[in-house]
């Protein structure tokens, strides 16, 4: 089968994207696939016009490959394309439309209030901080609406490192979100068709937890997976990263973030396009099910090109 | 290792409609491709087989003589004997570490220090210490300070790393003074100290300095030497010195790492050393980035806000700026990444999370038209999170300095300043 491999373009997490990219490669070629590798660039839909390929292997994080730019394009050339649809992952990729979806569907979702810039430089957002800043509590998260990894989230332990925050939010996209501070256990669900997968947990080794950075560093943070918790905590957190992945459309795969507080889970974000470099959590979670690398690529495969049957 | 988010942006960095000031590239345009050619001829005619061969570990006593030309030219005269002819500065900082380091030594670097020593540093399991510059380079009193807390606590460096002259990346230049007194602290209390030197030979202003080398005699000073931005980064020659007994380790810690460095690059240095004209294409290279640091100094004053502060720097291929304290230069990188600018965030340079204040600039790797263009999108994208904090907070913006009044070069406080 010839699949394209789509990578890189112009995100912020291109470095990611390639890194998943070029394992999808070698996978796909141990499997004997005719493998077509594309940086997407301006060259992307010619390309993909001349070389026809069977199925199109979406490897592409953060805004323009994860947020249903590069799937809308390839529904309207025809070509299957594994991952979810355009449409779910536009709204994967946003976290406030995410939100809204989940909380929609009746899901537990940490308080939030999101603003654009044009509220805070024009109309005087500033003034209604203090307000909203008393119905969350602190310390508060603020986070740029779409964006990948940790970049541009922010802690605020007082009303004085809320202004901070939200400028270095606002260095990412045009909207950000100020959420509810939820303590509790880091935990990933990454889904497979419409299976869950076992449960990753992110457990940070040195640094403080209000450190982001921490997370994305070497050594400072360390996953495990199957993550351990009680047959009870396993099913609620599974059944809310199920329902949370139906609500926001996702088929063939999907990895959900959330917090397991002392009162539950609490949802936090959905990733469309999980990263799959060998550090990466959906493939650890793979792993963790018996599924090989190359056994999971063959399962996007499958999912991508019969969505109804598998 | 580093946050690997701040690796995946400065990855983007390279994307070819990016103006980049974060690299640290010499301009190697202005090499004339003709005597390149002639050069390599000329090798292949007479020497193919032995430029094709393995070399001595320590390098050629050929290139050893060319070095000897560099070194000379800054007023040093080393043992040849002492000098190994290294790949590029970066193994020579590599295999200083690589044989005085055990795992948790303390090093002295300086604050903000050179951003590739710190993965070295870390590699191999330093505990680096840094200390502050202010505008004459490190501040040679702290680290006093620095020592004797260290003694007290039974602690010694294993080494103390400087780049004394147009540092990378503050772009500042340790006065005589605390030259003079870093060199006796480090007889005294019998500690080496690492001078990188890589831009000694670009000054384009103020006077020569002697490097620190030449003021200790080689006694107590470990020296680092580049050809990588006086002719060319590409062939990777760099050298160290070193006093006898630390020279030995180095000479078996090269053989296992790479048993010689690249004869064909060696004869490329002796063939081009030969003509006679290296002093001129530094001389023409001190022109072209004089006029380049001139022009991103002039479009710091027209394009960033009254808010920030910078160094002018009397030499070397940085200028380090620094913002109000509310806006992080790690996220700054991101919107400026989206107007096609780079730069490098400050806290590349230290390794303690400081510096997110700060950014290091580079103007010899891009044109004039360039950097004024990079500065100017750099400069709006301040000016955006400048006004959208005033947006938050109140605070107004600061007014614009009138034309001709002194310009906001307060690049750091002074040693012993309040405040």
């Amino acid at each position: 089968m010839k699949v394209a491999v789509l990578k890189g373009g112009r995100s912020l997490e291109r470095g990611v994207s390639l890194r998943s990219g070029a394992r999808v490669e070698d996978a796909l070629q141990r499997l004997g696939h005719e493998v077509l590798p594309i940086d997407a660039g301006p060259d992307l839909v010619q390309r993909l016009v001349a070389e026809r390929p069977d199925v199109a292997f979406v490897a592409m994080h953060g805004v323009g490959g994860e947020d249903g730019t590069v799937q809308e394009l390839l529904e309207i050339l025809g070509i299957p394309f594994t991952g979810p649809s355009a449409a779910a992952c536009a709204r994967c990729m946003d976290k406030v439309q995410a939100k809204d979806a989940i909380e929609d569907a009746g899901l537990p979702t940490p308080d939030w209030f999101a603003f654009n810039q044009t509220a805070f430089r024009e109309l005087g957002a500033a003034d209604a901080l203090g307000r909203l800043e008393e119905t969350l509590g602190f310390p508060l998260v603020v986070k740029p609406s779409r964006g990948g990894s940790s970049l541009g989230v922010k802690f605020a332990a007082s009303p004085g490192e809320v202004p901070q925050a939200l400028v270095s939010a606002f260095s990412y996209d045009d909207r950000v979100l100020l959420e509810r501070f939820v303590d509790g256990r880091e935990l990933a669900v990454s889904v497979l068709g419409d299976e869950p997968l076992p449960v990753v947990e992110a457990l940070l080794l040195e640094g403080d937890r209000y450190d982001f950075e921490a997370r994305y560093e070497i050594g400072r943070t360390r996953f495990a997976c199957p993550a351990e918790l009680t047959p009870e905590q396993e099913r609620a957190v599974t059944d809310v990263a199920l329902s949370t992945y139906r609500a926001l459309g996702c088929t063939g795969f999907a990895r959900i973030d959330l917090i397991l507080g002392a009162d539950g889970p609490w949802l936090l974000e959905a990733n469309a396009i999980p990263g799959l470099t060998d550090t990466s959590l959906l493939p650890q979670a793979a792993e963790a099910a018996g599924l090989s690398f190359e056994q999971l690529v063959e399962r996007i495969l499958d999912l991508a090109l019969k969505p109804a049957t598998a | 290792m580093r946050s690997s988010a701040m690796r995946d942006l400065m990855a983007i960095t390279a994307r070819p409609e990016v103006i980049s000031l974060a690299g640290g590239l010499p301009d190697t345009s202005t090499f004339p491709p003709q005597s390149f050619a002639a050069q390599m001829t000329r090798i292949a005619q007479k020497s193919a087989a032995k430029a094709l061969q393995y070399g001595p570990t320590e390098g050629f006593e050929e290139t050893k003589d060319c070095i000897l030309e560099v070194m000379g030219a800054e007023g040093m005269l080393p043992d040849p004997d002492d000098i190994i002819v290294t790949t590029g500065g970066q193994q020579a900082i590599d295999l200083v570490c690589k044989v005085l380091l055990d795992p948790g030594d303390v090093v002295i670097c300086e604050a903000p220090t050179y951003p590739g020593a710190i993965p070295t540093l870390c590699s191999y399991q330093a505990d680096v210490v840094q200390v502050e510059c202010d505008e004459d380079g490190m501040q040679v009193e702290v680290l006093e300070q620095l020592l004797a807390e260290l003694r007290s606590e039974g602690r010694r460096p294993k080494f103390i790393y400087s780049v004394p002259s147009f540092q990378n990346p503050a772009g500042v230049t340790m006065s005589l003074q605390r030259r003079q007194r870093l060199v006796e602290l480090a007889r005294a209390q019998e500690i080496l100290v690492v001078e990188d030197n890589p831009y000694g030979l670009l000054r384009y202003g103020g006077e020569p300095m002697p490097p620190l080398y030449q003021l200790d005699g080689g006694d107590f000073v470990i020296y680092l030497g580049t050809f990588s931005k006086i002719l060319s980064p590409g062939i990777r020659l760099g050298w160290a010195v070193a006093p006898p007994p630390v020279m030995e380790k180095i000479v078996l810690g090269k053989q296992a790492a790479d048993l010689c460095t690249s004869t064909l690059t060696q004869y490329f240095v002796r063939e081009y050393f030969a003509e006679r004209r290296w002093q001129h294409y530094v001389n023409d290279l001190v022109e072209i980035y004089r006029k380049r640091r001139d022009t991103m100094v002039e479009a710091l004053r027209t394009y960033f806000p009254a808010e920030a502060t910078w160094t002018e720097p009397e030499g070397g291929l940085f200028i380090w700026a620094t913002l109000p304290d509310y806006i992080d230069t790690s996220d700054l990188l991101a919107k400026a990444l989206r107007a096609d600018v780079a730069f490098v965030p400050g806290q590349a340079a230290y390794v303690d999370g400081r510096g997110r204040h700060s950014m290091r600039l580079n103007f010899s790797g891009v044109d004039e038209g360039e950097i004024r263009e990079g500065v100017r999108r750099i400069g709006k994208v301040i000016a955006e999170q400048v006004e959208l904090y005033g947006a938050l907070t109140g605070e107004q913006p600061a007014p614009k300095p009138e034309a001709g009044s002194p310009p906001n070069v307060v690049p750091f406080r002074k040693a012993g300043e309040a405040g």
